[in-house]
This record gives structure tokens, sequence and C-alpha cells, in this order.
């Protein structure tokens, strides 16, 4: 039979100071620990929600991004006649040939800091295909001039970018005639203009960076790839659903921030858990004539042992709930950094999922445990004898 | 009557470093069922060491010990700590209760080791608190008792799971006069009335005179 567990959280309540100190600790690692997962997944989360599950988005396969990638003009035109492909009303594809650059801008409380904008020159259809994408402010900008609407992240942290502004790229200028929302996913971190017009500057008439359609149906997805395996004309091009392609470009940002974090908190994790160890040893020392009482009150070795594991992991878990309380108060605070995955700035949102609250839990009982483990094995090897003449 | 308690030439020695300091030497015991046995002599005589050696949780260097026609010596650790918790009660110099646990439950604790149901756990418990006068502070706990009532629940605690014997190590010797009266009155009834054997480590000679029989030790030698 076991030590009840009342007489664990009794104990544990009974030192609100020393206790109190190794949660602290416990609750900082973990919500460092907390935040950088957050950031990682957040990320994550924003790229995800920018392509839809519904488009395919085709680029060249030796592309590794957007910006690298070149689809001519007559593929373009093999793509669209490709039976999966959504048609409006009017009998026309529902499709965009995007043509994406990457622009610098000088960025707000910089200083002088720049940064790499995105530019997507988008067809007509583009806004029917990304629906969250509405102008919010000023207006659409026209066909056939050298206008562009800008992303809410990107109006607020780049000077100028405004509406009413200019900016300078592609050897012209170009007027800021609206701003547009979009639900806070990547395309918010864009600008977007006409895609004759980013052709016509960067002198890519020829063709376009990428080709996003709808499709008649999503489990057309098999067909439209089997479609690129075997027609010759489509072999060096590759298709998948938008919202892959963009979780994809998240991935070496996610992973990256995700593989520092861990590093970073394991590194801190130490400390808490010499911390806990500290506390978990000085509980059994004074606990020694209650650890022989209860050995001959006929308690075993191993009862004694789970007893004050499981003070310890509780202490850790405390700490873990804590940590995790208050980095979820991160969840209504953006960042914007340079995505490694597009070479262009993207804003996100620290995003707590049920994941990195279970991850953050594992950790602490980790730590817990480890923390708890020296001192508890120490309790459960006290000679009974010895334990009791220590009064 | 029967011995329940039989003491065979022990022996017990202790090793510090490479030195051997002998403690108990040649020890032979007859306690028979119902007795209320007194064990006296001089500080460092070795009469916790005896004590711990009857109650199994200390093991002789020589010799052979039966309590109840079992010989304690013959288990393994674990059936050690299973038997102590059938066969015997302990009362200590400082009561020992757990101090995070009210008095109930520091009676309830060692009947957790037996099978019994939560109402027969209870029913125990408020038995052996009523035995000690102490059925109203059954929600105390330990800090907020006075010292002898701490000892009534340790007393509680000891005869809760009805154990063969009972053994106490200077109960009253850190109490008041008028307190440790109140526990040698307390443990004289025990054997009265519940027919309990009692070992009871004392210097304390009002303590041995409520005892039916005393026996010195001196030097690691019975008298
Ligand atoms: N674990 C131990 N290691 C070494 N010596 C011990 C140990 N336990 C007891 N002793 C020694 O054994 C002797 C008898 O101790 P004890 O049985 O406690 O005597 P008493 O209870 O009569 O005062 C003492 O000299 C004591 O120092
Ligand atoms: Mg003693």
């Amino acid at each position: 039979m076991k030590i009840p567990l009342k007489y664990t959280i009794r104990n544990f309540r009974s030192r609100p100071l020393t206790t109190g100190i190794t949660i602290g600790g416990i609750a900082l690692v973990v919500f460092v620990f907390v935040a950088v997962l957050m950031l990682s997944s957040g990320i994550r989360k924003t790229l995800v929600a920018t392509g839809s599950p519904d488009n395919v988005m085709v680029t060249r396969k030796a592309a590794n991004g957007e910006i690298s990638s070149i689809i001519m003009n007559d593929t373009y035109n093999v793509i669209l006649s490709l039976p999966q492909v959504a048609t409006d009303s009017g009998g026309k594809p529902v499709a965009t040939g995007d043509v994406v650059v990457i622009i610098n801008l000088p960025k707000i409380g910089t200083d002088g800091g720049i940064s790499n904008v995105t530019v997507r020159g988008v067809s007509p259809a583009a806004f029917q295909l990304r629906p969250n994408v509405k102008v919010v402010e000023g207006r659409m900008f026209s066909l056939g001039a050298r206008e562009v609407i800008v992303g809410s992240s990107i109006a607020k942290r780049f000077e100028g970018a405004h509406v009413g502004g200019t900016v300078r790229f592609g050897g012209d200028t170009w007027m800021i005639v609206g701003k547009f929302e979009a639900g806070g996913t990547g395309f918010d971190s864009e600008m977007w203009g006409d895609t004759a017009q980013l052709q016509d500057a960067f002198a890519r008439q020829g063709g376009y960076s990428t080709v996003t359609f709808r499709m008649t149906s999503p489990d057309q997805l098999d067909a439209i790839k089997k479609n690129f395996e075997t027609d010759n004309r489509l072999q060096q091009f590759e298709a998948k659903t938008e919202q892959q392609f963009f979780e994809e470009m998240s991935e070496f940002m996610s992973i990256f921030i995700g593989a520092l974090g861990v590093f970073i908190t394991v590194f801190f994790s130490v400390g808490a858990i010499i911390g806990a160890m500290i506390t978990m040893y000085s509980t059994v020392a004074n606990r020694t004539v209650e650890i022989g009482t209860l050995r001959a009150l006929g308690f075993r070795r191993r009862s004694v042992l789970a007893a004050f594991l499981a003070e310890s992991v509780l202490i850790s878990v405390v700490g873990a709930a804590i940590g995790i309380f208050l980095a979820s108060w991160l969840q209504f605070l953006t960042v914007s950094t340079l995505n490694f995955g597009s070479f262009a700035e993207l804003e996100f949102s620290f995003a707590l999922t049920p994941d990195v609250v279970f991850f953050a839990f594992l950790f602490a009982i980790l730590m817990g445990f480890t923390g708890g483990f020296l001192p508890s094995v120490r309790a459960a090897r006290l000679n009974i004898v010895n334990a009791l003449r220590a009064s | 009557m029967a011995s329940i308690i039989q003491v065979q030439s022990v022996s017990k020695s202790y090793w510090r470093d490479s030195f051997e300091i002998p403690v108990l030497n040649n020890i032979s015991l007859d306690v028979p069922e119902g007795e209320f046995l007194g064990l006296m002599g001089p500080s460092g005589s070795g009469k916790t060491t005896l004590l711990n050696l009857i109650a199994g949780i200390d093991r002789p260097t020589k010799g052979k010990i039966l309590v109840g026609n079992t010989d304690i010596a013959t288990l393994s650790e674990s059936q050690l700590a299973k038997w102590r918790s059938h066969n015997v009660g302990f009362i200590f110099q400082f009561y020992n209760l757990m101090p995070v646990l009210t008095a109930f439950e520091n009676v309830e604790l060692p009947l957790l080791l037996t099978s019994l149901s939560k109402k027969e756990r209870r029913d125990h418990v408020d038995m052996a608190l009523k035995v000690v006068g102490l059925s109203d502070r059954m929600h105390h706990y330990p800090k907020q008792l006075s010292g002898g009532q701490e000892q009534r629940v340790a007393i509680a605690r000891a005869i809760a799971s009805d154990p063969l014997i009972l053994v106490a190590d200077e109960p009253t010797g850190d109490l008041d006069k008028h307190s440790a009266e109140e526990i040698l009155t307390l443990l004289e009834r025990l054997n009265k009335e519940f027919k309990k054997t009692i070992v009871m480590v004392t210097h304390d000679p009002r303590a041995a005179e409520k005892a039916h029989t005393v026996r010195q030790l001196d030097k690691g030698e019975l008298q």
C-alpha cells in the first residue's frame, strides 16, 4: 500500500517559501520554453492559414521558393488547360499567374534598418482564390497602372508604406492606393499589384513565378499530380496545395526556432533541476524521523521513494502551470522577422497550441523527476534505526 | 503462559569504520503473553537497541528472536515490513506523528497497510481514539495538541491495527509529571483491559513502577 497522496500534497504546501522559490525557477524555465515553442508554432500557424487546401500552386521543381521559380507562358497555358482547373461562370479558369519579387524597404523604428518585403503581382482572379484578402482602406490597384496595395502589417512596420505614400522599386515609383487585411496570414506581410505591371517593371514578360488555381474539387489533387508526372511539358514543375506550399515555407524557421528554444531551455533547466534537487534534499533531511517512522510502521522503501518523487513532480507541475499561464499572455503579441523560408519579412503571433502545453508539462515533469530522483533515493535508502535516532 | 517474545542468546554490534562496537552481549529474555515489561538501565546501555531488535526494525548480529513463534531474522526486508504492520505497535519518546496529518489520519496511517475497507478503517480509528479519550480531537493537527495528547494519539496509532505487541521507548521522557502519569495509566489499562503485551524502555522509576516486571540492562548485559 502507498503513502497517501494527501501526505505529499500537504507537505508540499507546508513550506511555502522554499517550495515557492523552486516553483518560480521551474515556472521561469517553462515560460521561456513555452514562449519559444509558441513562436515556432505561430510562424507555422500563420503560413498554414495563408494557403488554401482547395487551391493548387505550381512552382518550378528546381526552385526553393516563389522568387526563384519561373513558369513560362506556354507552360502557364498548359496548366490552365488541365481538366481539373475550376472555371468561373464565364468559363474562365479561376487562376492567377503571380510574379513574386523581393524589395528592400526601411523599417520603422530601426534607425535606417531595412528589410525584405515580398511584392506579389496577381491576376484579378487572385482575390477569388484568396478571399481572405480584403481592401480595408483606399482602393484596389487599377490594372495597367504602377499602383500597389499594402498588407496591414507592412503598412504598420515600413516607412512610407501607408495609403497615399509611394515606394520605389523596379526602376519606378509606385503609388500606394490601398491597404488590405488578410486575416493574420502571410499575405498581410506582402504588397500586391497588377501582375502585368510587375512583369513589365522586372522584364519578366515571358512568364510568371508561380501559378495558382482552384481545383474543380479537392479530391482531384492526385489526378493533378499524376498529370505533372506524365505530361512531358510539366515534368519540370511541381504541383501541391497552396496550403502545403506555404506550410513548407515555415518549416525552416519553425524547426530552427524550436531547436534553438529547446537548446536554450535545456541549458536553463539545469538550474531549475538543481534548485529542485536542493529543495528535495533539504526536505528529506528535515523529515528523516518521519521517514524512519513510516518505515517502522511498515511502509516500504518504494512507497517512500514514490511519495518524495511525487512531491518533486508536484512542484514541477505547479511551476509548469504558472509558466504556461504567464506565457499564454504572449498570444496578444505579434512579432515580425525575416522568414528564412521565403527571405521576406513575415509578421506572426505567438500561438499556444495543445502540443505546446503538452510538451511544456512533459518537460516540467522531467525536470521534477530528475531533480527529485537522487533525494528520493536517499530517502528510500535511509536505515530505519538511524533515521529514528535523528530526533 | 506461553512466551510471546523469545530473545535467544542475542548479541548486537555496530561498526564504526572497522571498529566493532559491541552493544548487546549474549542476551536472553522471555516475555510471556499479557506481560507489561519495563526495561531500565543507564543511558547507552543498549535498551533502545534491544527494543528495536524485538520490534523488527533492526537485526541481531548473533542469536535468534521469536515473536509469536515467528523467527523474525528469517524474514526478508519486505516480509518484515509487512510483519511489523500487523504485529508491532510503536510508541516513541517524541510521539513521531506526521505533522501534516490530523489525529484521525495519523491513526489511520498503519491501517492503510492492511486490507481493511475505508469504513472498517474509520471504525478502527474511532475505536482507538475513543480508548485514548481523544474522539473530540480527531480533526486536530499535532501542533494543535499538547504533548500528552500527542502521545495519546500515537498510542491510538499503535493499537489501531490490534498488534501482537506494543513497544514503547521512553514514552514519558518528554512529558511533564501530570501527562506522564496519564500516559502510564493508559498503558496500564491497555495491558489490563485489552490484554496487550507491552515492552517499555524507561529510566523513570515511576514509570517502571507500573510494569509487572522490570529488567535492568547494564553495558549490554541483562541483569
Ligand atoms: N547505529 C549505531 N552506530 C553506532 N553505534 C550505535 C548505533 N546505535 C547505537 N549505538 C551505540 O550503542 C549503544 C547503545 O545505544 P542505545 O541502545 O540507544 O542505548 P540506550 O537506549 O540504552 O540509551 C550506545 O553506546 C550507542 O552510542
Ligand atoms: Mg534509548
